[in-house]
């Protein structure tokens, strides 16, 4: 399920590894509940430090992506970013998208989008603290 | 890992007649950590791998390896029998065959383990009945370091382990490195010129340069702290004059300008962003990049008058 990372791409190994879990998890190859591969395990499949390994691993318990069972090993949460979230962001994306085209058609400016958009952000949140 | 230091030099000197080895060299070696040291050729690291294992005198500082100083006598014998140690030059007994190789060697070490020696004979597919002069070079690492593991010692010491082998061998080596590290938690210290495989294993490097260390800590640490910035400018680059520390190479040519950082970055972009830019890139770097850098800027320093 985790590939090998590219050792010479100048980003630190333990934040591919990182990555690649969170994908596997918005890819529903990792479902929340299920076990991680064994720290030692999976340092000696893919050839790299066990501490390397144990360091992604920690950083995504901080994140809450992952939960750290004493003796027992790493277990996907019930927080973590799933193929769902990932589904909601794609289409929230799109909608964004048309926005903006429909808006640059209009001649409005990037500049004028990004400021309509934070005004309306804002405005949705007074509101919600008001009511 | 823990904090505690396997190795650790302060200020080592080693002096042949006209040549200094060493110049002040500063180390530590976390306990349980993969090493890598880095430098040219003869920048001094083979040198120091002797005077660890007690086999040169330092001219003056210190080492200790386990705590115990090298250059005493009795605490020399420990270090060598609580470390195994395989040099660049493999050194195995050509009359013998492998399994002669392995028996022999086998005799001097109590704590030898017969279960690793059956699984690297088959993982490093050695033929048991072959005389060691009709191996390759591959096999006769593959044999010396079988010899190294099989010790089950708490520190390894590798001068160049995966010289002369081909990518495959060298993965298989390398695993067996890591193995030996989850499985009995040992500190592996190793000197290699193949920046991606210590890039790969190592999560502590120091790279050395005429006989100190120019560079050295925790590898994400150092890829943290090294950050390629690029500038592109909407007419020609202004020139340029940077006061952050840690400014390194910087580049310009015609609307770009590069810029390797060692500080962070922060501080650089800082000052940067007072030139006013049209975009800024940050970039990470390889170790490659990192031991280039440290290994000219060290040439640059002494004959800055060369000029390239």
């Amino acid at each position: 399920m985790l590939l090998k990372p590219n050792p010479s791409s100048g980003v630190p190994i333990y934040l591919q590894l990182m990555e690649q879990v969170k994908h596997a998890i918005e890819t529903g190859a990792l479902r929340p509940g299920e076990q991680l591969p064994g720290i030692r395990p999976l340092a000696e499949e893919l050839v790299v430090n066990p501490n390397t390994v144990a360091k992604a691993y920690r950083e995504l318990e901080h994140e809450g992506v992952v939960e750290l069972r004493q003796g027992a090993g790493a277990f996907v949460t019930d927080k973590a970013p799933t193929k769902k979230d990932a589904d909601k962001l794609r289409a929230g994306q799109a909608a964004v998208a048309a926005a903006v085209e429909k808006l640059r058609a209009r001649g409005v400016t990037e500049d004028e989008i990004r400021r309509l958009f934070e005004a309306e952000l804002a405005r949705n949140v007074e509101e919600r603290r008001s009511r | 890992m823990t904090d505690r230091a396997v190795i650790e030099t302060a200020g080592l000197t080693k002096r042949y007649e006209e040549v200094e080895a060493l110049r002040g060299l500063d180390l530590r070696v976390p306990s349980g950590s993969i090493f890598g040291f880095l430098g040219r050729n003869g920048a001094g690291k083979t040198t120091a791998i002797k005077v660890l294992l007690g086999m040169a005198r330092p001219t003056s500082g210190d080492a200790r390896v386990f705590g115990l100083s090298p250059a005493e006598a009795r605490s020399g014998v420990e270090i060598r029998g609580r470390c195994a140690f395989v040099s660049d030059q493999k050194d195995l007994y050509n009359y013998m065959t492998v399994a002669e190789m392995i028996a022999f060697t086998r005799s001097f070490y109590p704590r030898w383990s017969a279960e690793l020696e059956q699984k690297f004979l088959r993982r490093f597919e050695l033929p048991p009945s072959r005389e060691i002069h009709g191996l390759s070079r591959g096999m006769r690492t593959k044999l010396a370091l079988l010899l190294a593991l099989c010790r089950d010692a708490e520190l390894l010491v590798l001068d160049e382990p995966t010289s002369g082998l081909d990518p495959a061998m060298a993965e298989d080596v390398l695993q067996a490195l890591v193995g030996q590290v989850t499985a009995r938690e040992s500190t592996i210290f190793f000197s290699s010129h193949q920046l991606s495989e210590v890039e790969q294993i190592a999560d502590h490097v120091a790279i050395i340069d005429r006989g100190q260390a120019v560079v050295s800590g925790a590898l994400d640490d150092l890829r943290a702290q090294y950050q390629r910035i690029q500038l592109v400018f909407e007419g020609d680059a202004p020139e340029f004059k940077l006061h952050a520390p840690g400014t390194h190479r910087l580049q310009r040519r015609g609307r770009v300008v590069t810029i390797l950082s060692s500080n962070g970055g922060a501080a650089v972009l800082d000052e940067l962003r007072g030139y006013r830019p049209a975009s800024i890139d940050v970039s990470p770097v390889t170790l490659k990049e990192i031991f280039l850098d440290s290994v000219r800027a060290a040439e640059g320093a002494e004959s800055a008058d060369k000029g390239h």
